[in-house]
């Protein structure tokens, strides 16, 4: 009997060309699967529901700006989290430290609103966020240095630890006991040419090329790789581990800090338990496709933003339940992430011998 | 005894990600016969058997057993065929005895019989001449005892074709002596036996035939009586190559590092350096010989500043300012800003001396990243030494930009000891630093290591080829256990000297005699 053997086989490097060449026919595969998948589940046709898609993204100038605003967010998050992640460092913790990042803020523009004139009030308030985010961030990061505690759990941690500190402040502090804050734009960030999100945008703009830079070209940036690579190393060459540990997490929370100044004093204007939303964690997916380049994350969290509003948009539109359109998402980043192992590895097919037994 | 082929293999061939590993070999080997695989590393020797052993599936080519074609799937086959392996990285579960370990996995039908198995494990011993204690625990075994319970296993399951890899990378002179008087004898009951090496003195005192592969390809098979070294080099390196080392007479030595009554424990608490004292000289290369895990590693981080030292001394004599420094409880940046020039090639050369990611240039930054002021990144530099060791050492790679982890061992090995000697150190340490190269690769690096000594450097050298350690080294400072067994004068000393001082440890704790 002849028998067909597969083998997988490790490639050695992919020209840049074909890589793209086969992300291009992931994504149409992914786009083509989508379709038939909601033909079959809901009868509708698949060219209208991909335009409701893209008009959910970019339909109104409304929506461009929503768009991008949400990029800029889950960007700024995902810059956070890169350079600790980069030191294998896997910062879970997202979510708490723009949490508290938020509460920080909030709390400035409620009790020192009134009373500081504008430009202190938003010194204080950038300084209140960061300071929030780098506690949040730096806790985990001091009991990893000292006593190689699991960074995973305690950041998830800490997490629920903000979240119940949000919920603590509403109970709190908001005198008519519903629980939700009434915004306070006019203690919020500047707005600049009349257009709310445009400062938001501009500023995680401009952190994507610190970041950038921070992690490619300065001595820290080198010293995080090193120690990501190989801690032996690092010590081998006589960097102080623990030292580089606490001064990237002061990084990465107090970015994590202005995301969520950039949420509550730039966006919402107020705070509640869900501020976050869980773009901590999405971050943590945006960081890892881009292979945890700050250029490359602007186009997927790009990606990761899309999808969600066009779903959100297709739902609507056609009154379908939101899973529909966590499926097409699922399939998508399946597809999307799937071709990785194509980019790695290749499939032989070889016809076996016949055997004789 | 009749010479019938017990394994035959034609044509094999064998690639992974488009890299040939094994192409077109043909091998036999009769009943009763050894039968040695020689090669340089990398040159495909253990794909081989482990194509053989079940590991790996052949691309292409035939095996055959007593002359009938087989398909060798997975290990199970193997041991159908009976065929069994020795690797070289032992498979024993450590908290069971010998005897457990031999008869785990075994699918033999009602319930384990412990006792028969002794017994049984006892009769294979006394008709092949092992020494070993059944019942011992796996943990409580040396090195050659592991290597022991490794072969009975293969031989309780009945194998008649055994392949031992690289088995003498882990024993001492005396240790080797004793397994090939063991193999002897499993050749004379009738057993076919594959060896796996690259030392050529073992090929030829103890093997019946030679199995030559360079690069993948087959080169031939030669009846060893018939041959000898320079002839097998050559079919193994593809060209004449001399094997001496250019030995000069130490030059002005004086005192350069002088360590005094060093002792380490690990992690568990264990001691791991006992009363280690010791002069290294400039213009000298003291070697450093024991068993592998016998401290040498602890010794040399000790004095690199990466392992903490309970008691002792490392003095420094700075020969610019004729201080002299202590070094001990110092990290590697306050010893370098002491103006200590030491440099250390240690023995994991990606897990610590190199960042296997990394290109080559940014590997080059790791020792000097740090000068200047600027918090940016100075690339030029470090770009320069890395074209320059390219070039010096015959570096060969695409280019400076290449992740260090896709060069081959050799090459790899160059950077790393390039960059050491770039530094242009005082004190040299190198610990293993040709392990797992080939031969042109390794007299590179002897050849450093020479002239960095011409130069007066300290050489602190740590190797496991006791031939090497003789005709490379001064003074050859032997440990066992922790402990200074030993500092020979490496021009009149003998191998057996050293096996027998490599073994001693134990039973002279701290009174270590020295001529």
């Amino acid at each position: 009997m002849n028998k067909l053997n597969i083998h997988i086989v490790k490639r050695d490097t992919v020209v840049w060309y074909k890589s793209f060449l086969v992300r291009a026919i992931a994504i149409i595969a992914s786009l083509l699967v989508s379709a038939v998948v909601i033909t079959l589940l809901t009868g509708k046709n698949p060219i209208e529901v991909y335009s409701s898609m893209i008009s959910g993204a970019f339909g109104s100038s409304l929506r461009i700006w929503s768009l991008f605003q949400n990029v800029a967010v889950l960007l700024c998050i995902a810059l956070a989290l890169t350079p600790a992640f980069k030191m294998k460092f896997w910062n879970c913790g997202g979510e708490g430290q723009v949490l508290v990042g938020g509460l920080a803020t909030v709390s400035v523009m409620m009790f020192l609103g009134d009373s500081l004139p504008y430009p202190v009030l938003l010194i204080v308030m950038v300084a209140a966020s960061v300071l929030a985010g780098i506690i949040w961030a730096v806790l985990p990061a001091i009991f990893k240095a000292k006593w190689n505690t699991n960074e995973t759990l305690f950041t998830l941690m800490m997490n629920y630890v903000a979240i119940q500190l949000v919920a603590f402040f509403l109970k709190y502090f908001v005198k008519s006991g519903s629980g939700i804050l009434t915004p306070m734009p006019e203690h919020g960030l500047p707005v600049i040419l009349n257009q709310p999100y445009l400062l938001n945008i501009i500023t995680v703009a401009v952190l994507t090329v610190l970041v950038y830079i921070y992690l490619k070209k300065t001595k820290h940036g080198y010293e995080i790789s090193v120690v990501g690579e190989s801690e032996n190393t690092a010590r081998y060459i006589g960097i102080n581990v623990p030292k580089v540990i606490i001064r990237t997490l002061i990084v990465s929370g107090a970015l994590c800090g202005i995301a969520g100044l950039i949420l509550v004093g730039g966006t919402n204007h107020t705070i509640s338990t869900t501020t976050a939303g869980g773009r901590g964690f999405t971050a943590i997916m945006v960081s890892w496709l881009a292979k945890f380049n700050p250029i490359y994350m602007v186009m997927t969290s790009f990606l990761i933003v899309f999808l969600e509003k066009g779903a959100g948009q297709v739902s609507t539109d056609f009154r379908l339940p939101v899973a529909i359109s966590d499926i097409v998402t699922g399939i998508i980043l399946f597809f999307i992430i799937g071709c990785e192992f194509f980019l790695q590895y290749k499939i032989l097919v070889s016809k076996g011998r016949k055997e004789n037994d | 005894m009749d010479k019938s082929p017990a394994i035959e293999l034609k044509g094999i061939c064998k690639s992974f990600a488009g890299k040939i590993a094994n192409n077109n070999v043909n091998l036999t080997v009769n009943r009763g016969e050894i039968l040695s695989i020689l090669g340089e590393n990398g040159s495909g020797k253990t794909t081989l058997m482990n194509m053989i052993a079940g590991i790996y599936f052949p691309d292409e080519g035939q095996i055959f057993i007593d002359g009938k074609e087989v398909v060798i799937r997975s290990p199970k086959d193997a041991f159908k065929y009976k065929i069994g392996m020795i690797h070289q990285h032992f498979k024993l579960v450590d908290v069971f005895s010998a005897t457990e370990n031999i008869i785990l996995g075994l699918n033999e039908k009602g319930s384990f019989n412990i006792k028969e198995a002794v017994k049984k494990v006892k009769e294979i011993s006394d008709k092949y001449g092992f020494e070993i204690d059944p019942m011992k625990k796996i943990h409580e075994m040396s090195v050659s005892e592991k290597q022991t319970v490794e072969i009975i296993k293969v031989l309780y399951r009945g194998a008649d074709i055994l392949i031992l890899d690289e088995p003498t990378a882990v024993l001492t002179p005396q240790e080797t002596q004793k397994l090939f008087a063991v193999l002897r004898r499993m050749r004379e009951h009738g057993k076919s036996i594959i060896i796996i090496t690259h030392k050529l003195h073992e090929v030829l005192s103890l093997s019946d035939k030679v199995a030559v592969l360079r690069k993948g390809e087959y080169v031939g098979t030669v009846e060893t009586a018939k041959t000898n070294e320079a002839e097998l080099t050559e079919m193994m390196v593809g060209k004449k190559i001399s094997l001496n080392i250019d030995r000069s007479e130490p030059e002005n030595c004086t005192e350069r590092l002088v360590v005094k009554g060093l002792n380490c424990v690990d992690r568990e608490g264990v001691k791991v350096l006992n009363n280690i004292s010791f002069t290294a000289f400039s213009g000298e290369i003291l070697g450093i010989a024991g068993i592998a895990g016998s401290g040498q590693r602890e010794l040399l981080e000790a004095i690199a500043g990466l392992q903490k030292v309970n008691e002792g001394e490392i003095v420094y004599n700075n020969p610019k300012t004729g201080t002299q420094d202590n070094l001990r409880d110092k990290t590697p940046m306050q010893i370098r800003d002491l103006g200590v020039r030491l440099s250390f090639v240690p023995e994991d050369r990606l897990g610590m001396g190199l960042v296997g990611n990394m290109d080559i240039i940014d590997n080059m930054m790791l020792r000097s990243y740090r000068k200047g002021k600027s918090v940016f990144l100075e690339r030029k530099a470090p770009k320069d030494l890395a074209e320059k060791i390219i070039k010096d050492l015959e570096v060969v790679t695409p280019d400076a930009h290449t992740p260090v982890r896709r060069l081959s061992g050799g090459n790899i090995q160059k950077i790393l000891v390039g960059r050491e000697i770039a530094a242009s150190p005082t004190v040299l340490m190198a610990a293993y630093p040709v392990r797992g190269l080939d031969i042109g690769a390794s007299y590179t690096i002897y050849n450093l290591l020479n002239k960095q000594k011409e130069k007066g450097v300290a050489v602190i050298f740590v190797g496991e080829d006791l031939d090497v350690l003789i005709e490379l080294c001064d003074r050859i400072l032997v440990i066992g256990s922790g402990s200074v067994t030993g500092i020979v004068d490496a021009r009149s000393t003998t191998k057996e000297e050293i096996g027998l001082l490599m073994t001693k440890a134990k039973d002279s704790h701290g009174g270590e005699k020295n001529e």
